[in-house]
């Protein structure tokens, strides 16, 4: 137990003094706003894709509805702080909650589903959340909802991405994440051992859904407007990418998927006209030499480079 | 409203929803194969569609093809992308998990979008007036010329593809594939040939909706796949996937809901209802109308 403290007592200092390095280039202006903008949204799909992680990877019940957590999230948010006028952090942490909440009311039916239906489902109950605020005149309909401030700053976004991931990962290490991994192993397997499959399989997908709610209170704090039409099945196929091209049911994998899709996209920024056209043929070519994703469903760690392995092999554990 | 005119208003809609429905069903069939034949929710498939337009497209401007010709020549074209792209992005991941061969598709789906807004940008285009409209009214009801064309070619075609699928040999090895693919390996039948197949009718089956959608609304652009093919996939989930008379009948319940909804209510409302249809039939019906119950085993 205490090894595990120290080990991620050792992660946050990482953390820490990787955020004083990228805050101390944003503030003496070493990263120009592009980079900066970029480096947020990489933080807001580090987010997306870890808590997709979590309902695809470690429970795999394949949901590819997230971008409409992400909408409830980004104009519950928006409601807060633009017509309510109250705090960022009560938006935070409303936001989180209502999408917590509608995750947990549409996971109650549709988790009964499996495989290829839940994944339609899902699909379908995205475009259905979009399409409902489309046509709700209070939050701006097609024009979207404008005028939001930006209050997420660096800061906010990384510490955030932070706390998203060590929860993540404390979860997954818990008695219910065992419960949500024997699922993911066996379903009928789980039941028989006495595993409340759905209680379980709710839990992951209100909890995933709640953190897709946060990214979209940050993600509409940062660009000014909550628009439909950045909410599309298009977005949580993006966010699905991030996962399967990292390896499902990898923390790492996830992180490096969001990390390096982002970081693609926005280096091909350039050539607007062949951008998709050469993301795409990536991520064909990637999924055709491997399947499993960058790094299957294992972790990165540092000792797979052969370095530090005093970490008694936790970060390494397969599934 | 009293009763006539709601009365006519339901015909006009139900005319309208069953022309719509024909082409809904049409690219409906070919994801209702290719899910019956390797299990893929090909999302490229509406996309297929869109690639077919603007080979309709080609045929009739730059080479000055008439009607039928040019319908032809979309449906052979779209047919054979259907072949390379199977070849080349599917066939390598024949026993990769069933996920990274749907993030493929969807890359796939990306890279026609994208790759046709290059070669003809974004704009959309106007498709050339190859077949006139002409205007029937009887009773009051407005039925189209190309109202009454596309539902003939939908049912033409849907009439060659039950042949194929239920009389030729090809046919018999496709069902027979679909049933059980290591079985049907046994019996000698080469199963990336039929697998090679059913993309190509089904691509053509979609290139045909694709002609037939750019004469009936005169414009089509790059992402015109995006929304008809999650639509149509919804259809064949509403039939029963993998089912081939399934998707018919999905095509045309989804065409006629979206037009009775936009009649009626409000076409904003139009793609909502197309997502509560599948949400209820999942949950209620997960196997489709026409679909039967299979019992899991242990």
């Amino acid at each position: 137990m205490n090894s595990i403290k120290k080990h991620d007592l050792a992660t946050l200092g990482a953390c820490a003094v990787l955020f004083a390095i990228v805050q101390t280039l944003l503030f003496v202006d070493f990263i120009g706003p592009f980079w900066e903008l970029n480096i947020i949204l990489i933080l807001i799909n580090v987010i997306l894709s870890v808590s997709l992680n979590l309902i695809n990877g470690y429970t795999g019940q394949f949901s590819i509805g997230h971008a409409g957590f992400l909408a409830v999230g980004a104009y519950t948010g928006a409601i807060i702080t633009v017509k309510l006028g109250l705090p960022f952090e009560l938006a935070l942490v409303v936001g989180t909650l209502s999408s917590a909440l509608l995750g947990f009311l549409i996971g109650l039916p549709t988790l009964r589903l499996n495989g290829d239906y839940l994944a339609i489902a899902t699909l379908g109950l995205g475009e259905i959340i979009r399409i409902c605020i489309l046509n709700i005149e209070y939050v701006g309909g097609a024009s979207g909802l404008m005028g939001i401030p930006r209050f997420t700053t660096f800061a906010w976004a990384f510490w955030i991405t932070i706390f998203v991931i060590f929860v993540i990962k404390n979860f997954k290490n818990s008695a219910p994440g065992r419960c949500c991994l024997a699922i993911r192993e066996n379903e009928i397997a789980a039941e028989t051992m006495g595993i409340d499959t759905t209680k379980y399989k709710v839990m992951a997908f209100t909890i995933g859904a709640g953190f897709a709610g946060t990214a979209g209170v940050l993600f509409a704090h940062y660009f000014y407007i909550a628009h439909p039409a950045s909410f599309t099945f298009m977005r949580s196929f993006d966010i699905l990418t991030m996962v399967v091209l990292g390896g499902l049911g990898s923390m790492t994998g996830a992180i490096t998927g969001a990390v390096l899709l982002t970081a693609i996209s926005a280096a091909l920024a350039e050539y607007p006209e062949w951008r998709m056209v050469i993301y795409s043929l990536t991520l064909i070519i990637l999924m055709i030499n491997r399947p499993q994703g960058l790094f299957g469903s294992k972790e990165l760690s540092l000792k797979m480079f052969g370095l530090g392995g005093s970490h008694n092999g936790r970060a390494t554990e397969s599934k | 409203m009293d009763m006539g005119s709601f009365a006519q208003q339901f015909a006009q809609q139900l005319i309208n929803g069953i022309s719509l429905g024909s082409i809904y069903a049409l690219i409906a069939l070919g994801y209702t194969m290719i899910y019956g034949i390797i299990k893929l929710i090909n999302f490229a498939h509406g996309d297929i569609y869109m690639l077919g337009a603007y080979m309709g497209f080609v045929a009739t401007t730059m080479l000055g093809l008439s009607f039928v010709p040019a319908l032809i020549f979309a449906m052979v074209a779209a047919g054979i992308a259907g072949i390379i792209i199977e070849r080349v992005a599917y066939r390598p991941m024949r026993n990769a998990p069933r996920i990274a061969i749907l993030i493929t598709a969807i890359g796939v789906s990306f890279f026609l979008e994208y790759g046709m807004i290059l070669i003809a940008t974004p704009q959309p285009r106007t498709f050339p007036p190859i077949f006139e409209a002409t205007i029937y009214k009887f009773y009051g009801l407005i039925v189209n010329s190309q109202q009454i064309l596309i539902l003939v070619i939908s049912l033409v075609l849907m009439a060659g593809l039950t042949y194929i699928v239920n009389k030729t040999k090809v046919g018999k090895a496709m069902r027979a594939v679909s049933f059980d693919a290591d079985a049907a390996r046994l019996m000698g039948i080469n199963i990336d040939r039929i697998i090679s197949m059913t993309f190509a009718l089904g691509s053509s089956l979609a290139a045909a909706a694709g002609v037939l959608v750019g004469v009936y609304y005169n414009s089509i652009d790059p992402l015109m796949g995006m929304m008809p093919g999650l639509k149509a996939f919804i259809a064949a989930v509403l039939g029963g996937i993998g089912i081939i008379p399934g998707a018919m009948l999905g095509g045309v319940i989804m065409g006629i809901v979206e037009a009775m909804v936009s009649g009626f209510f409000s076409s904003t409302f139009r793609d909502a209802a197309a997502f509560g249809i599948l949400i209820l039939i999942l949950l209620y019906r997960p196997s489709g109308i026409l679909g039967k119950n299979i019992k899991e085993k242990v």
